[in-house]
């Protein structure tokens, strides 16, 4: 399965680019987040490129800000596993993965949809598994179903166990149909899975086969200590937020370093974080594209929205290109944005320390925003680009990158033309497809159905799985 | 919209579940049994309906595996909605049903992959609405026991009704890409469905934009009272039951009854009945297919409604006369074994009712709402909308 798979180093996803400010949807080129066309020129793509994997996001409400919808950036997309199944007719080779939510979802719905998604896809399938703690969220669902903050990730741990029950209680080759005999399928090859946990009680027969992959491929993007142990101990692909170099060096060490703990091996875990590319003839081209990409991101009202989610107040008053609030935050009222948005901790210092680095540096409200907001990511000619991303690689700051473009659907062309074909010269790239899974393209060992596992190497599940 | 040629024309769908309708069809020469979950055998089938210009594919599915009856049953399913999503690039004109069930999937989910479907398959989605009264699925989930029927479909009413509200949800115009003011979207065109509920409350909008058919068409199969109230309320497309015309006929013309009753034009609404088939040469021929299915299982065949075992000319005479006589505006084919019997409904059956002047030769445009001959909806939040200006 793994065969061949530690002789390519990097592993390159891309994002589709998504529902906040780094899409740019103002730019003639930029095209529908809906339209399946869309998602099949990146997927498409992407696979020419022979990359990794297509990643999708989910939002499960519309963002507000001020007790509105949120309007300024993208708004809307289509249902992540829908379109991966979609996509897995239009592709051969590519992974396909998403962002699902397991709090307003029952495990053995889960089950069954990323079984299918990875018979449907012949062994591509991944799922980023988050959870949420959002009553805002929650106003969607009938359960309402946000959670204490303590009890995500129990709750996600006994999930994943059930899923994994329920995926492994098929055997692989259950399905017999043999016409003869009249055997549909091989007995003894489907076992019934009884799970009696604190978050959930599910029993019976599993109703759909065990995909090509096994399981499919799990990532996981949680980043506090929990998160990480979490990571460690069940997924097989961090999405990490870490990419520039040191940080992602430390990250990479603290969460490789938990991975001995539970009995796994460094390369049992990937460390992927997302990034962005922005290339040019020189150096200097390249800069200067970043920065109009940059005010591209943030025109104005979106960095007057910005601060009003610091300042917990309406600024509509302000002109972005003038200089930042002299009014102080109002501390009461931080629920200004809602649905997936972090909140700062203390506004009053956030307050400060952006308008003394403002004053400093001459910057407007609007300069401030793009500084603040910057995630770094590669900016340069195609040759300093496959440079950085094989220094990432070879320093152990990351497995490789999710590549997240600022353009639908094309943002990512030049990446494919002109970056791809230098690491492939290189050798740290693969030029063709090894396998036929996502497991193959990552060197991820294919986890064996419970029945057919030597009893010595069975895995304890969590919860008590009979 | 072909709305005259669409009136003339039978409305033909084909049931994709398993093998076929038969539960020994897999064991029969042909059926690859052993590719029953490979897609390009579904892709396949879906490409001969849709040489049948066939309004529409359907997939049933359950949380449950089939209960078995031995060994020789067919057991295992996919998630009907990803399969659907998944035929759906590789297809044109004919639309794509999955069933989705309410009882223990959020209502939420069900308006989103739907949409989905629809946008993926540029207007060929339609819904058929699942509930769950079995105590097998409720063990699934372990969140209580089963509901009742009437309780099972009273919150599929509901679910039913918070979906199409969130498919209303984004006004086809919602978004703007204004760089003037930089806005993306018009709020003022998304909507709080703001549902309140006896079963649940859902505050919306959809993350999803309105879907290209507005509302896809929502199927509901009736078979029972409980069915029949859910299915005068909230459906565009009734399967119905009946093994003879006279059935046919009442159960039509009480449900057309039951539509006006809730406040709808009868010809919103298309009834079509499930009609099981083992085709084949001559009549002779058909009824030894159907001796050597019925050997295989070991048990007759019970389909509850119209069941055709003979040749194709008899089954396109069997579907005019039914038509003729007001019985049925369609009919759901389910083939014994569909490697078999849906080549021979689309090879030959299908080019009789043509000759006949009764099936439609070519798609009467790109969405299911073409095919079934009705009106994209208009949205009911702009209605009030304009209402109050």
């Amino acid at each position: 399965m793994s065969a061949g798979g530690h002789r390519t180093r990097i592993h390159l996803g891309v994002h589709f680019p998504g529902v906040n400010n780094t899409t740019v949807w103002s730019d003639p080129r930029s095209g529908s987040q809906v339209d399946f066309t869309s998602f099949e020129h990146l997927a498409r793509r992407a696979e020419a490129a022979k990359l990794d994997f297509f990643f999708l996001a989910e939002g499960l409400r519309l963002r507000e800000h001020k007790g509105r919808i949120h309007d300024l950036d993208v708004v809307g997309r289509p249902d992540t596993l829908p379109v991966l199944a979609a996509l897995a007719a239009v592709t051969e080779r590519i992974g396909l993965a998403g962002t699902i939510n397991t709090t307003f979802n029952e495990p053995w719905e889960l089950a069954r949809q990323f079984a299918t998604l990875d018979v449907v896809s012949g062994g591509r399938a991944a799922w980023n598994l988050v959870t949420s703690p959002d009553a805002f969220t929650g106003e969607n669902f009938r359960r309402g179903g946000f959670l204490p903050y303590a009890q995500r990730y129990e709750r996600a741990a006994e999930l994943v166990a059930v899923a994994r029950a329920l995926w492994d209680s098929w055997d692989d080759d259950a399905v017999l149909a043999d016409v003869a005999t009249g055997d549909f399928l091989r007995p003894g090859a489907v076992r019934e899975v009884r799970y009696d946990g604190t978050h959930f009680q599910v029993s019976g027969e599993f109703s759909t086969p065990r995909g090509p992959q096994g399981h499919p491929v799990l990532f996981q993007a949680g980043d506090s200590a929990e998160g990480r142990d979490f990571a460690a101990r069940t997924a097989d692909v961090v999405f990490s937020a870490h990419g520039a170099f040191e940080a992602g060096q430390a990250f990479y060490r603290d969460v490789k370093g938990r991975l001995a703990g539970y009995g796994r091996s460094w390369d049992d875990l990937l460390i992927l974080p997302a990034t962005t590319v922005v290339l040019g003839a020189t150096a200097q081209e390249a800069a200067e594209r970043a920065r109009e990409i940059r005010l591209q991101q943030v025109p104005g009202p979106t960095a007057i929205t910005f601060l009003e989610q610091v300042w917990g107040r309406d600024l509509t008053d302000h002109d972005p290109e003038g200089p930042l609030p002299r009014i102080e935050p109002d501390v009461e009222n931080l629920g200004i944005t809602q649905g997936r948005v972090r909140h700062v901790k203390d506004p009053r210092a956030v307050a400060a320390a952006w308008r003394e680095q403002a004053d400093a540096n001459g910057w407007s409200i609007r300069r401030l925003v793009i500084e603040v907001t910057s995630r770094g990511g590669f900016v340069g000619t195609a040759e300093q680009v496959a440079d950085g991303i094989e220094w990432h690689v070879r320093e152990h700051a990351s497995d490789g990158f999710i590549l997240v473009p600022h353009l639908t659907p094309g943002g990512l062309d030049e990446v494919f033309d002109q970056v791809v074909p230098l690491l492939q010269e290189r050798g740290a790239f693969r030029t063709e497809y090894e396998g036929s899974t996502l497991r193959d393209h990552l060197g991820l060992s294919r986890p064996v159905a419970r029945a057919a596992r030597p009893r010595a190497t069975a895995r304890p599940l969590e919860g008590s799985v009979r | 919209m072909a709305r005259t040629s669409s009136a003339r024309s039978l409305h033909l769908g084909v049931d994709l579940t398993d093998a076929g309708a038969h539960p020994a069809a897999w064991r029969t020469h042909g059926s690859l049994g052993a590719r029953l979950f490979d897609p390009e055998r579904l892709q396949a089938l879906v490409a001969t309906a849709q040489r049948g210009t066939l309004d529409l594919v359907v997939l049933d599915d359950s949380f449950s595996l089939q209960p078995s009856r031995g060994g020789s049953t067919l057991r295992g399913r996919l998630d009907a909605a990803l399969v659907a999503a998944r035929l759906a690039p590789r297809s044109s004109g004919i639309g794509i049903v999955p069933t989705v069930s309410t009882t223990w999937t959020e209502p939420f989910h069900v308006s989103k992959a739907i949409a989905t479907i629809d946008h993926v398959s540029g207007g060929r989605a339609g819904w058929q609405v699942g509930w769950s009264v079995a105590d097998e699925d409720a063990r699934h989930v372990g969140r209580g026991p089963a509901p009742t029927e009437e309780a099972a479909v009273a919150e599929a009413d509901e679910a039913a009704q918070v979906v199409g509200a969130l498919w209303d949800s984004w006004e086809d115009d919602a978004e703007i890409r204004d760089e003037a003011t930089h806005r993306f979207v018009d709020r003022d065109k998304l909507h709080y469905v703001e549902h309140d509920g006896v079963h649940f409350a859902v505050k919306g909008p959809s993350i999803t934009p309105r879907p290209p058919q507005g509302q896809p068409p929502v199927v509901v199969r009736v078979g029972s009272e409980a069915s029949l109230g859910l299915a005068a309320r909230r459906a565009d497309v009734v399967r119905i039951s009946a093994t003879d015309v006279e059935q046919a006929r009442d159960l039509r013309l009480r449900l057309r009854a039951a539509v006006v009753a809730a406040g709808r034009a009868a010809d919103d609404v298309r009834v079509l009945v499930d009609a099981f088939v083992v085709t084949a040469a001559d009549r002779a021929g058909a009824e030894a297919r159907l001796d050597l299915l019925t050997e295989l299982d070991g048990a007759t065949w019970d389909t509850g409604s119209l069941t055709h075992v003979g040749t194709a000319a008899d089954l396109a005479g069997t579907f005019l006369s039914w038509s003729r006589e007001g019985a049925a505006d369609g009919f759901v084919v389910r083939p014994a074994s569909l490697h078999t019997d849906l080549d021979v409904l689309v090879d030959e059956v299908v080019p009789a009712l043509r000759e006949a002047g009764a099936f439609r030769t070519a798609y009467a445009g790109p969405t299911l709402r073409h095919q079934l001959g009705l009106a994209r909806p208009a949205n009911r939040f702009e209605t009030v909308a304009e209402v109050a200006r």
